[in-house]
């Protein structure tokens, strides 16, 4: 017996049965005593459910949603709703941090002092803080009436920012939409294809433009075809009665959310492009300069592109620690995937499995984003730099 | 041979530091430092405007002297901080609550000090802040009032899951990083893939799992209160993050040393307690500061779960009846606190960063 246990092949089999008989144990004896309380609840478990209708109204839907719509239909809302306000989001946090880490790494010391007093100012305050904050500010903007307005067709009051919308239906959106993405790859292909390389470039230029055009035109016609019953292929958003028709409404809770991840994200981006502009050799500005290209130019051309190459794995970590922060949407009532699966739980008692499929949903979202994101990273990174 | 500066005019060198050129090299960076300039001024004015000369500091008008003024109205403050600090905590022990919450920080400024930087040390201190703090608020003994969980709140509540999901936490997260370098293969990819998992999900569904699951899963009698379901939640979620960047400082070690120890005939547990841990943690010391910092931050999303610390209780102090329209004045506040705590902690992180670099030249 002693004898065996000297042995480092059977003690490694050993030690690994073990743990894993540990790990499966405690899984087994939570699942056991999960399906114990269920059953004392009189819950039958299973995905059944998920075709009941679910009863309850949610107050910002991107697709048309009534409460007689089964659970899976809500919390694709959800997702859909989580990836809406994600993407948005870093989109502007994105932007914002481009502007401030340009700031930060600039010549002039007044520029300097405004993109650091900016970072240490909402870095060192929690989101949630930001969120509350956002989400009071954005309720006691002047009620309807009173909203303030851009031309009367962009109205900001307490019920949200309302905006024009294209009204059309669901086809033709999509089908005007897909004819500007073929236009625009169609363009991009034709400026940029080694195929056409020999070609004029005037005639190159003359045959991107026309593709453009086209494309524009067909997606207008579409629209134009599928336009909504009131007859006008926009609808503008105005006051009838106590609030605004029309148009497309951003409400309160989405609006504080935005504007949170965009200022607080913006910081942590911000942090980390600067970190790529410092690492730039002077060397390639220098020689950018020396070649007679202008401020602006060294810095789209030769600065930006070399810095987010320099960063962009760190940058990947970064966007998907932010897409978790739509889950704050609980603290003020916006229905993301995480408010949607935590309202379900209370109102179907279908805990575990809900949290299986919330566990799931964010490991495929966060999975697929730093997949693509790193897919990204392997096509740009510099060649023979090994930035990873 | 001369010198290249020399050669090149004057007004094509890159500007020194310190010299007016920086400011005023050219007409456009001139233009951009005036509107700088004015920029900063127009906002420092406004907030010296807003939040001093024309605030309204005591209550005694009450909140209709605050709508006379135009500045802020920290009378709100004046009104509400107790609520604001100590939540629900009953009014006549608030110094309880208070003198806790300064244990605990002292406690954490102790341990920034080298001299306490041992195992042993380190332990002792944290064990004698927790119970000195754990005394004070729970109360039931040594003639104090026995205040329930439930009463708990304001700071004292943050800082306290705060500090103890750190400090239950760290051991985890050393412990996972172990796991994950282990040479059998059953035993690192299971860690690895539970690491990722729970990585990747958002702090706001672990509380959750952990305030509303757990009595779910969890027999009758072993469920426990609310409030330490939560911090075991909290302290699984730091050790996560915790894990990979003591795995960073641990993969960082130069083989040579772990070889080394292993000829020397040290075991296991000997190479890892005198050789990887020390100089893993010596890495990982930045980064680890920088996930407390984090860390510290995330505390605030316990209120998503109905804990009534410091976020909450700003909350309840502007949200009723007379004080409805001063919610700037109560998220300045609480902003403010925060911002004392984080920005010294981050501080701290980089004077600790510059010495250990020192160190290592």
């Amino acid at each position: 017996m002693l004898k065996l246990l000297r042995n480092a092949r059977f003690r490694n089999w050993a030690a690994q049965a073990l743990f894993l008989a540990a790990v499966v144990g405690v899984i087994v004896f939570f699942a056991l005593t999960a399906s114990a309380n269920m059953r004392a609840q009189g819950i039958t478990a299973g995905f059944g459910f998920l075709f009941q209708s679910t009863g309850w109204d949610i107050n910002f839907s991107l697709l048309p949603y009534t409460p007689n719509d089964p659970y899976w239909k809500v919390l694709v809302i959800g997702m859909v709703n989580t990836l809406f306000l994600g993407s948005i989001s870093l989109i502007l946090a994105t932007m914002v941090g481009m502007v401030v880490a340009a700031a930060r790494t600039a010549r002039n010391p007044m520029l300097n002092a405004i993109g650091t007093i900016y970072v240490d100012t909402f870095r060192n305050v929690p989101i949630l803080l930001q969120v509350f904050f956002w989400y009071a500010v954005y309720t006691r903007l002047p009620p309807p009436r009173q909203a303030y307005s851009i031309f009367d067709t962009v109205f900001l009051s307490a019920r949200g920012l309302f905006i024009p919308a294209l009204d059309v239906s669901a086809i033709a959106a999509v089908g005007a939409s897909l004819a500007v993405i073929v236009g625009l790859g169609a363009a991009l292909w034709i400026a940029h294809a080694r195929r056409f390389a020999r070609k004029e470039p005037s005639l190159r230029r003359a045959g991107w433009l026309a593709v453009l055009a086209l494309s524009f035109a067909v997606a207008l016609v579409i629209l134009f075809v599928g336009r909504g019953e009131e007859g006008a292929v926009i609808s503008v958003p105005a006051l009838k009665g106590l609030n605004f028709r029309g148009g497309i409404a951003i409400p309160p809770e989405f609006a504080a959310l935005a504007t949170s991840i965009m200022i607080y994200g913006g910081t942590y981006i911000a942090e980390v492009l600067r970190a790529g502009f410092l690492a730039v050799s002077r060397g390639q500005v220098e020689a950018a300069t020396a070649l007679g290209l202008r401020p602006w130019e060294v810095f789209s051309r030769i600065r930006l592109p070399l810095a987010i190459r320099m960063v962009l794995p760190t940058l990947i970590n970064q966007y998907v620690w932010l897409l978790k922060a739509t889950t704050l949407g609980i603290a003020v009532g916006f229905t993301d995937y995480f408010m949607v699966v935590a309202v379900s739980i209370t109102q179907s008692g279908h805990t575990i499995e809900l949290i299986a499929l919330l566990i799931a949903g964010f490991l495929i979202v966060n999975y697929s984003l730093s997949t693509i994101l790193n897919r990204i990273n392997k096509a740009v990174a510099i060649k023979g730099l090994s930035t990873s | 041979m001369t010198d290249l500066a020399d050669r090149v005019p004057l007004a094509q060198q890159p500007p020194k530091p310190g010299s007016g050129r920086v400011f005023f090299g050219s007409p456009v960076n001139s233009a951009v430092s005036v509107t700088c300039l004015l920029l900063i001024g127009y906002v420092f004015w406004h907030v010296l405007d807003w939040g001093v000369m024309n605030a309204v500091w005591t209550d005694a008008g009450g909140p209709e002297a605050c709508h006379a003024s135009s500045g802020a109205c920290w009378a709100i403050i004046n009104a509400r901080w107790r609520l604001i600090l100590f939540g629900l905590y009953p009014f006549d022990e608030h110094w309880r609550s208070g003198l806790a919450c300064v244990v605990v920080v002292l406690t954490a400024i102790l341990s920034c000090l080298p001299v306490f930087w041992q195992t042993v040390r380190l332990a002792t201190l944290w064990v004698c802040g927790f119970a000195i703090f754990y005394i004070l608020m729970r109360g039931g003994m040594l003639g104090l009032a026995s205040v329930p969980e439930e009463k708990w709140g304001g700071l004292s509540l943050t800082v306290f899951i705060f500090a103890s999901g750190v400090l239950v936490g760290m051991p985890v997260a050393i412990g996972l990083a172990l796991l994950r370098r282990s040479t059998l293969p059953v035993i690192s990819r299971t860690t690895g893939a539970f690491i990722d998992a729970v990585r990747s999900l958002p702090l706001v569904s672990i509380l959750f799992t952990a305030a509303v699951i757990f009595p779910f899963v969890l027999p009758p009698g072993f469920q426990g209160e609310k409030l330490y379901r939560v911090i075991v939640g909290f302290a699984l979620f730091f050790a996560v993050y915790q894990a990979e960047i003591i795995r960073g400082g641990i993969q960082s070690i130069p083989v040579g040393q772990d070889e080394a120890a292993k000829a020397l005939g040290l075991s296991y547990w000997q190479r890892v307690r005198m050789i990887i841990l020390p100089q893993a943690f010596r890495y990982a010391l930045p980064p680890t500061i920088n996930q407390i910092v984090t860390t510290f931050k995330e505390t605030s999303l316990v209120v998503i779960v109905g804990f009534f610390e410091i976020m909450a209780s700003g909350n309840a102090a502007y949200g009723t009846g007379e004080w409805t329209f001063a919610y700037v004045e109560v998220y300045a506040f609480i902003a403010m606190i925060y911002f004392a705590f984080v920005f010294t902690l981050s501080r701290y992180g980089a004077y600790l960063e510059r010495v250990m670099r020192v160190g290592q030249q």
